[in-house]
């Protein structure tokens, strides 16, 4: 195992989020705080309690998702695709360095970026309202699985992308969509009937559900399903980047 | 002498059909400066990229330093650096910190006393702490050779590493890959500065169109596909070549007053020294004379014209 490369790409992109810490820190931290305001105060105002934990509480989880996706994906796809643009992935791809090392550095690198995010709207989130935390090692596990799993979904679409354009499609015509409509802002069992039936096929439903139990103890969907879901994707994700390295696609001719 | 890189029979066709590489064999003496020459789209490129294990060979074998690059892909790739034709650098990180990435890359631990005397042999170390976007386009090409030299190569690619320098940077870095060959590290160069592979190349290798037309050590070649010519002044201008000198290749000049001698290694007659008596006999005198030899320059276009 070539540890020193993976070192070198994780400090490389760590450094990078250092220089561009306004959009990788600051923004999301901002935009946090303004759900808090919209959702927390305006809407919360009119919804007292959801299973029992305060409106304002309860959005935590789901907002604290909502960053980790996007970031977690906006990370790892533009660390990643930076490189093939500029060609400079040619040093990478010529040094002795395995597929796994890769991944381990960029996308770990990422997800690393996104726990830190999370933990630090968690903290921005705690200036607002009361939070509870049930079970912290089962947050840390949803947190750390989560951030781990979109950053290889980011990895992916880095590699896939072919313009910039490409890069900014799955978050947004996809990831986000499915994150609002994921039980973010609310329990998917307020939903009427069909709909919630359908929202059952949204993936980000488990992630979201299993983190806000280890919160506060409520899940639309069993904690056990959740984190099975969780591992899936993380499978699926793994599998994908596995077929990458191996086909060389985007990446060797 | 023995080899570092062995290529046997590495064909390359892409995607799109297009065929880069036709069966090359070739192989590589350790310590030696190797030229690769050919006109664009000649296949040096690809050639090098499969080698470094950026581009994946369609059939074929390599083996750098006995590892094969595809099972043994580890060892073979830390033995190389690679210095891309494109300026592809990362715009916003410093010298410093971008030369210390590579080494990282290639599994060394950190080492300043060898980044600082590769920056110091490049002139780059007042810059080491500057963004590589604030470097001049010579300052960006020594890095990427900076960059190269970060892990200690034995084998060193330089894929047109002069291409866009000035002709004082281009003689510094002539120097430099001397004193790389001197430390025992193998270079392999392709460059469209034919004067640079003439200056530089212990052996030379001629590819066009995808197949490896000819290799040669450069003196051999030079000598077996070369020329020279020497031209006479004459002190009296003649009508026509006389019939004593019949038989010899000879050019006189429109005013009849320089009488130019063209000869080379397969020459049948007995050169320079035979063809001189030939003159005197035949009573022609001469107020001056010089020679000129064809260049590796006028070899190589004869050489890829020839190619079919």
């Amino acid at each position: 195992m070539n540890l020193e490369a993976v070192r070198a790409i994780y400090k490389f992109e760590m450094a990078r989020a250092r220089r561009t810490v306004t959009q990788t820190i600051i923004s999301p931290v901002i935009s946090t705080s303004l759900y808090f305001v919209v959702f927390g105060a305006a809407i919360g105002s009119r919804i007292q309690s959801v299973g029992g934990v305060g409106y304002g509480s309860f959005i935590v989880p789901g907002l604290v998702m909502l960053s980790l996706l996007g970031q977690s994906i906006a990370n790892a796809s533009f660390g990643i695709y930076f490189p093939r643009f500029t060609g400079t992935i040619y040093e990478v791809l010529s040094a002795p360095v395995s597929a796994v090392e890769i991944v381990l550095g960029y996308a770990g690198a990422a997800a690393t970026k996104s726990v830190i995010l999370g933990v630090i709207i968690l903290i921005t989130a705690r200036l607002f309202v009361p939070l509870q935390l049930l079970h912290p090692l089962w947050m840390v596990a949803f947190l750390v699985l989560t951030a781990a799993t979109f950053s290889l979904v980011g990895f992916i679409i880095g590699i896939w992308a072919d313009g910039f354009e490409k890069l900014q499609i799955v978050p947004l015509l996809i990831v986000t969509p499915l994150t609002f409509l994921g039980g973010s802002f609310y329990s998917i069992n307020m939903l009427p009937h069909p709909w919630r039936t359908v929202a059952l096929f949204d993936p980000v439903v488990y992630l979201i559900s299993g983190f806000r139990w280890s919160f506060y103890g409520i899940a639309d969907v069993n904690v056990a399903v959740s984190l099975g879901m969780t591992a899936v994707f993380l499978a699926v994700s793994l599998a994908i980047v596995w077929w990458i390295f191996r086909t060389g696609y985007r990446l060797k001719t | 002498m023995d080899n570092i890189i062995e290529i046997s029979a590495v064909s390359k066709t892409y995607g799109s059909g297009f065929i880069a590489l036709k069966g090359i064999d070739l192989a590589i003496r350790r310590g030696e400066i190797f030229a690769l020459l050919g006109p664009n789209g000649a296949g040096k490129t690809t050639l090098i990229s499969i080698v470094c294990g950026i581009v994946r060979a369609s059939s074929g074998q390599v083996k750098v330093d006995g590892h094969d690059i595809v099972r043994d892909w580890r060892r073979a790739r830390a033995l190389i650096g690679l210095v891309p034709q494109e300026l592809t650098t990362d715009a916003f990180e410093s010298v410093w910190n971008t030369v210390s990435f590579t080494r990282g890359l290639f599994g060394l631990r950190a080492n300043p006393a060898h980044l600082e005397s590769v920056l110091r042999a490049l002139s780059l170390w007042d810059k080491r702490n500057s963004r590589i976007m604030t470097l001049s386009g010579g300052m960006k090409r020594r890095l990427l050779i900076a960059k190269a030299l970060a892990h200690e190569p034995r084998v060193l690619f330089l894929d047109e590493p002069t291409a866009g320098v000035d002709v004082d940077l281009r003689h510094d870095m002539w120097q430099l890959i001397s004193r790389l060959r001197g430390e025992g590290v193998t270079v392999i160069l392709t460059t469209h500065y034919i004067e640079e592979a003439e200056e530089m190349a212990d052996r030379v290798g001629v590819i066009n169109k995808g197949e490896l037309v000819l290799v040669r050590d450069k003196s051999d070649l030079m000598r077996e596909f070369g020329s020279k010519r020497l031209s006479l002044r004459l002190r009296r201008p003649l009508a026509a070549v006389p019939p004593a000198l019949e038989g010899w290749r000879l050019e006189l000049s429109g005013d009849g007053g320089e009488l130019t001698y063209i000869y080379d290694a397969k020459d049948a007659h007995d050169g320079v020294g035979g063809f001189l008596d030939r003159v005197r006999d035949a009573g022609i005198e001469f107020t001056d004379l010089g020679t000129t030899e064809s260049s590796l320059e006028d070899i190589f276009v004869s050489l890829v014209r020839q190619s079919p």
